[in-house]
């Protein structure tokens, strides 16, 4: 560890806290906007001269807009969990082959996985609006799913198949010699070992599901599919004169929370560096 | 308990290089058995190839008289300690150890009772329900082994388990394996680099080179009669002297003067004009502390002593010379093949730690020419050992002979002989099993 003198340890701390500052002070000005009362909405003030919680009244049950967004919050929590551990059971199994067999075509499926995943959302999902439209996905979970596993399958297969190169071989053959086929050393060994990359992996595939907004808005139409953040572009104010930035504020501090809290709850899983005492320490 | 046997075992990698080539082994029931080579020999493989985690190029693996080529490891049913032990790091020690009773099914109260034995002999009771992370390398090490023996295995594999251990934990847990393997007296083959290991552990050590097999024995009998320079070179520490000499009418010509060797030395030899006298460290001594009556059977020359180092128990003088070009060119490249390096040619000479040679000067050294083994340079043969081979039962008959001798020397001679002939065999003693099996 090096010793910092005073001097910089001040300017670490006024470094920190102003990237702090910049980054979290969107999210705390939605939380002000979120408790503003509609007529506050526009007085250039931080703080809500009278906190209310009108805005959250008017999404949650029971609300004028709850229509618009407990079906979309089902929606999104629905389609994201799916398309999440779809991606996550293929990925392990793909990983796996790919960290551990030699096989022809290996390079190709990673790079075309990550062509994929790299590739612009918005050209295709053009040609996919007509394409659903045809066969009848449009508007429905699948419908939103298999775009979105287009997106987070690649994006798994690369880091997971990170995680199962860690983990060293004897691991496995030590199970087959103890007596293991090759599927018992993979269930009772490699995952059991790999489970920090397979959190990471979900995490990142369930954000990726969460967060989408193109596909959400291009593949549905109504609440029958329709995710969070495209049902977010459907709020309208009490008249036509009125913005619904207070509801809009309101429903995406509550999409923020889920996310929040899955990250503080695997955090330790995924920094907890689990093959620790695999081999000589 | 099996006996494990290798027939011709080949082994090519994808790209043509040949790790092992043409592999017999007979490894008996109960037997400790070494494989021991410089990095890169092919013993790992050859312990791979046994447990499975190989497949076998050409030739046959039998255990229990069964042949095992296309088994899964699985079915072999050896239990293996790796070099960096593999344990499973989610689970306990207890998990651990009872993992192989688990992938058979076993009723818990059996495992619980099984696990709880292996747990007592190797004293891990009381880190049962830790985690490896937790543990010391040597508590991860006897984890290990306790997960190989829970298990009713036809053999252990050891696959050099005490390489990742300090120098000091390495000798207990050497000792350990050792007494481990005799109260359980079951077929185990040990993969290890290191001499000393190999000479005291094994009742049999086969020294493979570049995948051959150069010369399975007791390792007695491989440090006393090394089939070839190689072995002769790797076997002991330090490293018998090798000494170029040139054939005469009436014996050899060497930088040290001219000897005449006994008859039983030189059976082997042929029409070969140069040849290397192979001399152990402790076939040296002060001649001024040699008896009067074994004096003549030996060399008695001045050399300038470099360099001493004092070792407490011993000190070794080192005594450099020249030699012709191309031999110091072959001893090089034996050098190098034994995973170190040649400098100079010199010889490394054993003294009574009692002996007050100086250094930096030159002093009178005799070497016992009774213990000097004869190799031919072009080919690397002992030509000593061809004759003692050509007699039946030799090996027996010189090991008792050496002991013997040891006994007189102890008893009626001075401590000159005594010390020459007695700090090897101390040494290998050591090492020597009660239940040395010569083939």
């Amino acid at each position: 560890m090096r010793e910092y003198s005073t001097r910089q340890r001040v300017l670490w701390i006024v470094g920190g806290a102003l990237i702090i500052i910049y980054c979290l002070f969107p999210v705390a000005w939605l939380t002000s906007l979120s408790f503003k009362a509609p007529a506050d909405l526009t007085n250039r003030q931080f703080l809500p001269t009278e906190p209310s919680t009108e805005n959250y009244e008017q999404i949650l049950p029971g609300g004028s807009a709850a229509d618009l967004f407990m079906p979309a919050l089902r929606n999104s929590i629905g389609i994201s969990l799916i398309a999440t551990f779809i991606a996550v059971v293929l990925a392990m199994f793909a990983a796996y082959a790919i960290a551990r067999l030699d096989f022809s075509g290996k390079r190709l499926i990673l790079t075309s996985a990550l062509a994929v995943a790299i590739f612009p959302v918005v050209s295709i999902v053009t040609p996919l609006f007509n394409l659903w439209r045809n066969i009848g996905l449009y508007d429905t979970w699948p419908g939103l799913i298999i775009p979105y596993l287009s997106l987070t399958l690649p994006l798994s297969i690369w880091t997971m198949s990170a995680f199962f190169r860690e983990i060293p071989w004897e691991m496995e053959q030590a199970a087959q010699v103890d007596g293991a086929t090759s599927w018992q050393a993979f269930r009772r060994v490699i995952v059991p070992l790999a489970a920090p990359g397979v959190f990471t992996t979900a995490i990142i595939s369930f954000f990726i599901a969460w967060n989408d907004f193109v596909y959400g808005i291009s593949l549905t139409s109504t609440s029958a599919a329709r995710p969070v953040p495209a049902a977010l572009s459907f709020f309208t104010g009490e008249s036509q004169f009125v913005e619904p930035t207070g509801a809009i504020s309101a429903a995406a501090i509550i999409v923020t929370i889920p996310v929040v809290v899955l990250v503080l709850i695997f955090q330790r899983r995924i920094v907890a560096g689990l093959t620790n005492g695999a081999v000589k320490g | 308990m099996a006996a494990i046997t290798l027939k011709h075992i080949n082994k090519e990698y994808g790209d043509g290089y040949a790790a092992v080539k043409d592999v017999s082994l007979d490894i008996g029931d109960g037997e400790f058995m070494i494989l021991v080579g410089p990095s890169g020999c092919g013993k790992s493989t050859v312990l791979r190839m046994i447990v499975g985690l190989e497949d076998i190029t050409s030739g046959d693996i039998e255990i229990g008289g069964q042949r095992v080529n296309e088994k899964a490891p699985r079915d072999r049913n050896l239990s293996m300690v790796f070099q960096n032990y593999a344990l499973y790091p989610h689970l306990t020690v207890y998990e651990n150890i009872a993992f192989p009773l688990r992938l058979a099914k076993t009723p818990d109260a059996q495992v619980d009772e099984r696990v709880r034995n292996a747990a007592d002999l190797l004293e891990l009771e009381e880190h049962l329900e830790r985690k490896p992370a937790n543990l010391s390398g040597g508590q991860r090490q006897r984890v290990a082994m306790g997960r190989a023996i829970v298990r009713e295995a036809q053999a252990f594999l050891f696959d050099e388990p005490l390489s990742n251990l300090d120098a000091k934990l390495r000798g207990q847990m050497r000792t350990e394996i050792s007494r481990l393997q005799k109260r359980l007296g079951i077929t185990t083959v040990y993969v290890t680099h290191d001499q000393v290991e190999a000479m005291t552990l094994g009742d049999r050590v086969a020294v493979l080179r570049k995948g051959i097999l150069q010369q399975c024995a007791t390792p007695r009998e491989l440090y006393e009669q090394p089939a070839n320079l190689f072995v002769a070179g790797f076997i002991g520490s330090p490293p018998m002297n090798f000494i170029p000499a040139t054939v005469t009418d009436d014996g050899f010509n060497t930088p040290f003067g001219d000897v005449q060797l006994p008859g039983d030395r030189t059976a082997g030899l042929g029409d070969q004009e140069v040849v290397l006298l192979g001399a152990r460290p402790e076939h040296f001594d002060d001649a001024s502390v040699v008896d009067e009556a074994v004096k003549d059977r030996g060399l008695t020359f001045d050399a300038h002593v470099d360099v001493i180092e004092w070792l407490g128990n011993e000190q070794f003088a080192y005594v450099p010379y020249e030699a012709p070009e191309d031999i110091t060119r072959q001893l090089a490249e034996l050098e190098r093949e034994l995973d170190s390096e040649a400098l100079r040619t010199q010889l490394v000479v054993a003294l009574d730690a009692a002996s007050r040679l100086p250094e930096g000067q030159t002093a009178s050294l005799w070497l016992d020419l009774r213990k000097v083994h004869v190799f031919d340079p072009a080919t690397g043969d002992n030509l000593t050992l061809v004759s003692a081979d050509s007699a039946p039962g030799a090996s027996e008959e010189l090991e008792r002979e050496a002991e013997a001798t040891v006994e007189r020397d102890m008893s009626d001679t001075g401590p000159a002989d005594s010390a020459a002939a007695g700090s090897t065999p101390d040494r290998v003693d050591g090492a020597e099993r009660p239940t040395d099996t010569t083939p």
